[in-house]
């Protein structure tokens, strides 16, 4: 007990030993070389990997009771009461380790990705900038996985949202290929403003939960769930339903997926580290997390379920007609991410977990190599014979290039796509070391046994098909489609001919990038250890179950591994018959064009982008800019205001006023008086006519007057 | 001197020192009058340090009162009457904080009549120290008024070059507003004998369908100043027009005068007319959220999008104070601090890019942050700040107020909670628009016809403080939530 | 003795002919000349009634009599004033014909 709380006193080194990583090299970052600055972020999240493994070793040797670190207060006002309180427990040191351990290979492997990428988009400076975004990264992962309330998760939630739209738009100012767009930026907000609906839906669920059970501590929301005799009761659904949104915002999955395919604008490291191992899966985290609440709203379990389905057989489908090396590893991440949410939704955290888990080695593998290929590639083109040549790598490439050296590098880039693989073909002779780890992420990722993902792939198919047959097809068609994308990429870009000189061209990597990657690839392989479907080995149910109660161990079911395992394999046969019977050439359409429409829908994502930039933000734009310009410019501010308002107090005071009350009234009385006065005198004058005379018989006359009246009174 | 030694009377008055150097100053040593103006706001900032020293943040009730006659007549008393409690102290040390920020903002964009700029600007403090610290009706309309008159001057004389129309209708706008509620003030006055808010407050008894008539008479005043939707055409024109400084001051102080004021008199005065009129208030809120929000959104000028921002911002304010319960009032006090702080920042942040281009219009911008790392990294945090991102100060306010409103049995309905919490998405929609539009995507034209440097320790210097605080109170808002905390539960006995 | 009805019939008639001789004549000497009769109509009267009171009353009374000197100095000071004006207009105007002078006409 005493260990293990000293250990526990370490949990805030979680988030601070990335913190620490970032602030040094925000610092110092400027003085420190390539090396150190990447080597800090590693140990920097090494430490993390390390806390999390002593964390670990805590749970387990008190028996997975959940301990609690308090650091500090944070908002308390009313009965709300949020800590910034760590929570260990079994889920969450699983999903500690994931990060951390995933995330430290992925900083190795990026020491040597970024060292080559920032020389062939030539602005070296942003070297530290990478390391500082992917600590900041870790720092907000690991505030997610273990806050022990709903809105310490959410601070998680929405840093790494915020990492990752800095790494998306890490080079803002281009777009994939280099060239001076909008693309990359685009694509960066893009996902953070799904992320945000995600977002939004989490929010209410956390209103709707504090009001319902008065706090928003994991443990006390889920008494409060459990307090509530109802099944379905209308509070739970609501609260799962609005979760759902954020799963779906972060998960990538219908309706919100459309930000992920876009975000392998980031560097590769970025993708393979937050948009297939780690990040994405926050919302397969959260729903097991949210485990109580989930058990008490089987109707929402089920729409769970059904959205991870259905998102896995639709990306699946996209996946297909995909050309971009990293498009399809990103179609198949949703499409994975789907299988996993289908899985915790139909109750089976610990097959979900463990999808969860392999997927994290076997998709950073992949996306790892694809990198690896991307940048083989890149070395190829800037060696091929009619390129420009770049300075040799060593010494000689830390020399800045000449202005007219960049022009020629950029005009040259501007033709040139390495991440296409209509220009590859043919790496397996270049890249051995790529081709044959791509061979195992391939293996693990289709299924095929024994390679981790048949493991965990086959238990989530096996629950689907005990409980709920419908999404079992759909899982197990998605699973088809899934293989037979991968065999279409293998022979695409490793077999055949090189299609263009730079895959002719293409290098290896260097030992800093493969190192990581045959640590990765050894985890796809064995993997599926983790949790075997027999007696005694079902090592991480048995683990999460300290945290998620009792899980359902089920044995091995021969007849779903078998159908699975049988489908894969005639994928990657199918695959094979169309392109590794006769390899692509180059400037050759794809086979598959022959399904006409339906290979057209697939090429263009079923048009999703389209739809929403047509139902939702273009209107959403329009009204914006029609509430700007017409509402509230034109109408409020210029009518309302300088029309009516003004223009009433300039009419009152100069037309009615001014003109008619004051001109036409006092002012005319006024004049009036003195006009009247002066045509009395007018007339009046005529009298005064100078002669003395006249004045004299006036005065006789008035004299006559006077006499006559005092006569006649 | 008893009465000048008064803590908050020394806080007030303090920047009149400042003026009066000025006056004997030679317009031509513009330094030495930056220099006096910053050391001048400087020690205020300290002396409203010192009054929090002096505060008890236990204490729900008025404290360092500074309380004297002042004029009697026909019965009626006025006094001169200070106070400061929870619900006001931030923002008191807002605004010691924002004005030296502000003055050193100016350093170089302000060259001609600095002397009058500084003398308006010092003036301008005294009134918003003021307005918060006020606790008799009568004298808290005066200092109300008095903050207009130095503001009309900085917007129209240092303005843009439609300055005297934004002058004039800020001016205006506001005036509008507070005759009505200087009706009201005599009206309270000549009903309770005293214009003293602490006594008028307990005497209560105010008629039900009176208590509605001085409530709107008080909310026109105050919802101009917020601005509340559909009162807010004055806002853009005074912002975009106002120099850097007048901006950081209006969005960051002026407004909560607003929303402070409803907080001060409408809320506590007339509790069955706030009742009655919390879900209608909450409804002008949100559609102000989604308004300013969408509005902001089409802006072609930066600036004119923050300003449209701060109606968003400023209606999760108001929907915060009517959820009348402690989880929104207190979210709302909060959030007003951190709407200064990072409107402020971006205000000033703006100001210094526009000091070297001379424009404001996004389309030429883009790819700034390639050319000025630190800017664009602190006008991120900014921006960041400003829609509310976890672990920043926007958050906690935002959050606060939303998950008050939407159990709110005033408002009585979380459907206003729900709408606003939309508000959270368009915020990341135009915050982003905008920070793309300026950092990233490929360099802007602007580029090409500028050299453009990154800020220099100066400026960096200005909106420190104001990053500093982001991440305090998006981190570890305790400290701030406990000063407010009792206020705001003595506050809502009634509710 | 003779009543004093007589007297002021006379005084009627010289007063009338110099106030017609004021109205029509155009020369200004002969205007002041009527002038002078009207005083010296009004003079008449004087006397009559006063000497009528003196007689009636039986007290000595020469309130009349002594208004008359008054009367004789003042249009002694009158013709005075009034030759020297003409002499003045004369000198300007070359004539003395009353109707040129209007020039206090409104």
């Amino acid at each position: 007990m005493h260990l293990s709380e000293t250990i526990i006193s370490l949990a805030p080194w979680l988030v601070f030993a990335p913190l620490t990583g970032l602030l040094i090299n925000l610092i110092f970052g400027r003085r420190l070389s390539e090396k150190a600055v990447g080597t800090v972020a590693s140990l920097a999240s090494g430490a993390a990997f390390v806390v999390s493994v002593l964390l670990a070793y805590a749970v387990s040797i008190n028996h997975g009771e959940v301990m609690r670190w308090r650091l500090a207060e944070w908002i308390h006002i009313g009965t709300l009461n949020l800590d910034w309180t760590f929570r260990i427990d079994s889920l969450s040191t699983t999903m500690m380790l994931v990060v951390s351990g995933v995330g430290t290979l992925i900083h190795i492997y990026a020491i040597g990705y970024m060292h080559e990428d920032v020389r062939f988009k030539h602005d070296e400076g942003r070297y530290t900038r990478f390391f500082i975004f992917l600590n900041l990264f870790i720092a907000a992962m690991m505030i997610l996985v273990s806050g022990d309330s709903y809105m310490m998760l959410f601070v998680g939630w929405e840093g790494v949202g915020l990492s990752s739209f800095l790494l998306i738009g890490f080079w803002f100012e281009m777009d994939t290929l280099g060239r001076p767009s909008w693309a990359n930026s685009d694509a960066a907000k893009k996902a953070f403003i799904a992320n945000r609906i995600g977002d939004f839906g989490f929010l209410i669920a956390a209103f709707l939960m504090f009001w319902g059970f008065g706090s928003l501590q994991f443990d006390q929301v889920f008494a409060g769930a459990s307090s509530l005799s109802a099944i379905n009761s209308p509070l739970t659904v609501a609260i799962t339903l609005f979760l759902l949104l954020g799963v779906a915002g972060k998960s990538a999955q219908i309706p919100l997926y459309v930000w992920l395919p876009d975000a392998m604008a980031g560097p590769t490291p970025v993708s393979a580290l937050i948009h297939a191992a780690t990040m994405v899966t926050a919302g397969v985290y959260l729903v097991a997390r949210s485990a109580p609440i989930y058990a008490t709203a089987p109707a929402a379990q089920y729409l769970v379920a059904m959205t991870g389905a259905i998102t896995a057989l639709f990306a699946a489908t996209i996946a297909v007609g995909q050309y971009d090396i990293k498009k399809v590893l990103a179609y198949s991440t949703v499409s994975q991410l789907g299988f996993m949410v289908a899985a915790v939704g139909m109750g089976a955290y610990t097959a979900g977990m463990f999808h969860l888990i392999t997927h994290a080695f076997f998709k950073a593998l992949l996306f790892l190599s694809a990198g690896s290929v991307i940048l083989g590639l890149e070395r190829g083109h800037h060696h091929a014979p009619s390129s420009p040549t770049l300075p040799p790598k060593g010494e000689g490439s830390h020399r800045p290039l000449s202005p007219r050296e960049r022009a020629r590098v950029r005009e040259h880039h501007e033709i040139f796509d390495p991440g296409d693989m209509r220009n590859m073909g043919g790496l397996r002779k270049t890249m051995p070391v790529t081709f044959w780890l791509y061979i195992v992420g391939t293996l693990a990722l289709t299924g095929i046994f024994p390679f981790a993902g048949f493991w965990s792939k086959d238990e989530i198919l096996l629950d689907a098909s005990l409980h709920f047959t419908g999404i079992y097809w759909l899982l197990t068609i998605a699973a088809f489609f899934t293989a037979f994308y991968m065999g279409r990429q293998i022979w695409m870009v490793f077999f055949g001919e090189s299609r263009s000189e730079a895959a002719a061209h293409a290098e290896e990597s260097p030992k800093v990038m493969t190192l990581p990657l045959v640590v990765l690839a050894i985890l796809s392989a064995v993997g599926g250890g983790l949790n075997l479907p027999f007696e005694g080995f079902h090592n991480l149910g048995h683990w999460l179950s300290y945290t998620l109660g009792e899980v359902e161990s089920l044995p091995l079911d021969l007849t779903v591994a078998g159908v699975s395992t049988l489908l894969a394999l005639t994928a990657i046969f199918v695959s094979w018959l169309l392109y590794g019977r006769t390899p692509l050439q180059a400037g050759q359409i794809d086979p598959l064009k022959r399904l006409g429409l339906v290979f057209t829908g697939m090429e263009n994502k079923w048009f999703v982008d389209e739809g929403y930039f047509a139902v939702i933000i273009n209107p959403f734009k329009k009204i914006s800019q029609f509430l700007a310009d017409v509402i509230d410019w034109r109408f409020w501010h210029d009518f309302v205001h300088d029309t009516l308002i003004v223009g009433t107090y300039n009419w009152l005071s100069t037309i009615a006023l001014d003109h008619y009350a004051d001109q036409k009234g006092i002012d005319a009385f006024a004049n009036w008086l003195g006009t009247a006065t002066q045509w009395i005198s007018e007339n009046v004058r005529k009298i005064q006519n100078g002669f003395v005379r006249s004045y004299a018989l006036a005065v006789m006359l008035g004299v006559v007057l006077i006499l006559g009246y005092l006569i006649f009174k | 001197m008893e009465f000048l030694l008064q803590p908050l009377t020394l806080l007030t008055f303090f920047p009149l020192v400042g003026v009066l150097v000025i006056l004997f100053m030679n317009s031509e040593s513009k330094n030495a009058i930056r220099w006096v103006a910053m050391s001048t706001t400087l020690i205020t900032f300290g002396l409203s340090l010192w009054v929090l020293t002096l505060f008890t943040a236990s204490n729900p009730d008025l404290q360092l009162e500074a309380k004297y006659s002042w004029i009697q007549v026909a019965g009626w008393d006025i006094q001169y009457y200070l106070a400061v409690d929870g619900l006001s102290i931030l923002l008191v040390l807002l605004t010691g904080l924002l004005t030296p920020i502000s003055i050193l903002s100016t350093w170089t964009a302000i060259e001609d009549r600095v002397k009058d700029f500084m003398i308006f600007f010092l003036l301008l403090e005294v009134g918003m120290m003021g307005v918060f610290l006020a606790q008799d009706l009568f004298l808290f309309y005066i200092f109300w008024e008095f903050t207009l008159v130095p503001m009309y001057f900085l917007i129209g004389l240092w303005g843009g070059p439609r300055r005297i129309y934004a002058a004039v209708k800020f001016f205006l706008y506001t005036m509008a507003g507070s005759i009505l509620m200087l009706l009201a003030i005599i009206w309270l006055g000549n009903y309770g004998k005293t214009f003293s808010l602490p006594e008028l407050i307990a005497q209560g008894g105010i008629p039900a369908n009176i208590q509605m008539w001085l409530f709107i008479a008080f909310a026109a005043a105050f919802a101009i100043k917020v601005p509340m939707f559909p009162l807010h055409s004055w806002l853009p024109d005074a912002h975009v027009e106002a120099p850097t400084a007048g901006s950081v001051i209006l969005a960051g102080v002026l407004l909560k005068m607003g929303t402070y004021g409803f907080l001060r008199f409408n809320i506590p005065l007339f509790p069955e007319a706030t009742v009655q009129a919390a879900p209608w208030i909450a409804l002008l809120a949100t559609i102000g959220i989604i308004y300013g929000a969408a509005v902001s959104y089409a802006q072609a000028d930066v600036k004119k999008l923050v300003a449209y921002s701060s109606v968003s911002h400023l209606g999760f304010v108001m929907l915060g104070l009517f959820a009348l319960n402690a989880q929104g009032v207190a979210g709302a006090i909060l959030q007003m601090v951190n709407h200064g702080l990072s409107t402020g920042a971006l205000f000033l942040l703006i100001g210094m890019v526009y000091e070297q281009t001379h424009t404001r219009e996004l389309k030429v911008y883009g790819g700034l942050w390639k050319i000025m790392p630190v800017f664009g990294s602190i006008m991120l945090i900014s921006a960041l700040s400003s829609m509310g991102l976890p672990g920043l100060n926007g958050f906690v306010g935002e959050f606060t107020i939303l998950l008050g409103a939407f159990g709110s049995k005033a408002i009585g309905s979380p459907w206003y909670a729900g709408v606003s919490a939309l508000g959270v998405i368009m915020a990341a929609v135009y915050i982003l628009y905008m920070f793309q539009k300026m950092f990233l995507g490929p360099a802007g034209e602007i580029t090409k016809e500028h050299e453009l440097k990154d800020l220099n320790w100066r400026e960096i210097l200005t909106v420190a403080p104001l990053l500093i605080l982001m991440f305090w109170i998006g981190l570890y808002p305790a400290p701030f939530f406990n000063l407010i905390a009792p206020a705001v539960e003595k506050l809502l006995i009634g509710y | 003795m003779i009543p004093v009805d007589y007297y002021i019939i006379l005084s009627a008639i010289l007063f009338t002919i110099g106030a017609l001789g004021v109205l029509i004549r155009r020369n200004p000497l002969i205007i002041f000349m009527s002038i002078e009769l009207m005083l010296n109509a009004a003079n008449l009267a004087f006397v009559a009634f006063g000497r009528s009171w003196e007689i009636t009353s039986g007290k000595p009374f020469y309130t009349g009599q002594i208004f008359v000197f008054f009367v004789i100095a003042v249009a002694a000071a009158e013709v005075a004033v009034g030759l020297a004006l003409i002499v003045e207009i004369f000198k300007t105007k070359k004539n003395i014909n009353i109707d040129e002078m209007n020039s206090l006409k409104g």
